[in-house]
């Protein structure tokens, strides 16, 4: 059996990591998980959250918004929508994405009035997007209404 | 016959024109690398996700609730053109190459009764087809202060796109793009993106690796959330592919220019010598039979 499971995270702009890992923990949609090898095969959805990946050569974390990840028995492969090492994520980057979750929840409201769907679906991508914020200790604007 | 100042003239001009070309082809030789490796990097991510799309899209394609981006609004009237060109001329023939194909796709829509709109990126595709199409225009994104093309615009335009597919606007959505060959050829491409075409070759690959996936949430509210973003990546794709495109055709087209300058000026030195050597030689027989004559 083997221990090590090869970890990709990739975004449309760039590959940002590519290395063995023994412990993949990854925001789901439905709840975070963590991967290790012989993780049965599986493709999730993401939401904003942290990606934490443990391997030799130590741990890394980083922030992912949407996208999503497939989990075989032997490789992991996060296809984040924007995805930033932990370390580059400022408060000023952190602020426009919540600005722009806001934006979209507003614009949601908006166009779908008689439909819950969308605007929960927006609704849903700002707490998660705060609820990272508080997790990586980055804080949110007192604008935005709490979740 | 041109005088001798004549010539200086024009030589001195093809001179500096044959610095500009040379220049401009350095500069296009430089982003071209960049532009390649924006595409490069960009691959992993595209091919990754169209093989997992492919997988599910063969899987739920049949299905009799396959949310509409996959299946289509099951007409074909109205077609969506979205033309990406580059925002700057001077690049050969890499706008009007796509121009053209983006034209005679319209011209065969509409002979078969079609209803064709069109959305351009790019300035250069926008005036190319202004003079017959006009009309068919209902958006255009202007890319001219982006300098790198980013996931953000290419979000944009699949925005775009989007919200309009759901207002039931069009039934079916291409992209015409320029895929990069090499520094010499580039091939305008047209690629259906709405209902979303299932990669054969991917979904067959995957097939054989012959894996049983689970799904979380579940297959249909995976596919649901990855086919806007697939739209998104289909584009972002057409715009980087585009990219290294446009800076390839400008380098080779610059480059035959800065050779066009160099016989040019050949030429002219030839002709400059020869009506000197004209010149001194009448003033010497002017001269000499002057001479003669006494």
């Amino acid at each position: 059996m083997a221990d090590t499971v090869q970890f990709d995270l990739v975004s449309p702009e760039r590959l940002l990591a590519s290395v063995e890992a023994t412990e993949v923990q990854i925001p789901g949609t439905d709840g975070d998980m963590t991967a290790m090898a012989d993780h049965t095969p599986l493709i999730t959805t993401l939401r904003p959250g942290v990606v934490r990946v443990s391997g030799p050569e130590g741990d890394k974390e980083y922030v992912v918004t949407g996208g999503f990840a497939e989990i075989n028995a032997d490789s992991i492969s996060v296809l984040a929508e924007r995805a930033l090492s932990r370390e580059d994520m400022t408060q000023d980057e952190f602020q426009k994405m919540v600005d722009e979750a806001t934006d979209r929840l507003a614009k949601a409201q908006e166009t779908f009035v008689n439909e819950p769907g969308p605007v929960d679906d927006a609704a849903k991508l700002l707490a998660d997007m705060v609820a990272m914020g508080d997790q990586i200790g980055l804080s949110t604007p007192s604008k935005v209404p709490a979740p | 016959m041109p005088s001798l100042k004549d010539l200086k003239n024009r030589i001195e001009s093809v001179k500096s024109t044959r610095k500009i070309t040379k220049a401009m082809q350095m500069v296009a030789a430089a982003k071209l690398r960049r532009a390649q490796d924006a595409a490069e990097m960009a691959r992993p991510y595209a091919e990754r996700f169209n093989a997992v799309m492919s997988k599910l899209a063969a899987a739920a394609g049949d299905a009799e609730n396959a949310p509409p981006l996959l299946r289509g609004t099951g007409k074909d009237d109205v077609h969506l053109l979205v033309v990406m060109t580059a925002e700057r001329g001077l690049c050969g023939g890499f706008n009007a190459n796509i121009a053209k194909l983006a034209r005679s796709e319209i011209n065969k829509l509409q002979s078969n009764g079609k209803t064709v709109k069109v959305i351009t990126v790019g300035k250069k595709g926008r005036d190319a087809l202004k003079r017959d199409f006009a009309d068919l225009f209902i958006d255009h994104v202007d890319l001219s202060e982006v300098k790198n093309v980013g996931y953000a615009d290419a979000q944009n335009v699949a925005q775009n796109v989007l919200d309009r597919f759901d207002a039931g606007e069009f039934d079916v959505a291409k992209i015409f793009f320029s895929e990069f060959e090499n520094v010499v050829s580039q091939k305008p491409t047209m690629q259906q993106v709405i209902p979303f075409e299932i990669d054969e070759e991917a979904a067959a690959e995957s097939d054989e690796a012959g894996t049983i996936y689970d799904y979380e949430p579940d297959e249909d509210a995976i596919l649901r959330d990855l086919l806007p973003r697939g739209v998104a990546t289909a584009i972002f794709s057409g715009l980087l592919e585009n990219g290294a495109s446009e800076q390839g055709a400008r380098m080779s087209a610059m480059d035959n220019a800065t050779r066009n300058a160099g016989e040019m000026i050949e030429d002219l030195t030839i002709e400059y010598n020869r009506s000197r050597q004209a010149v001194i030689t009448n003033e010497l027989i002017e001269i000499i039979s002057g001479a003669e004559a006494l």
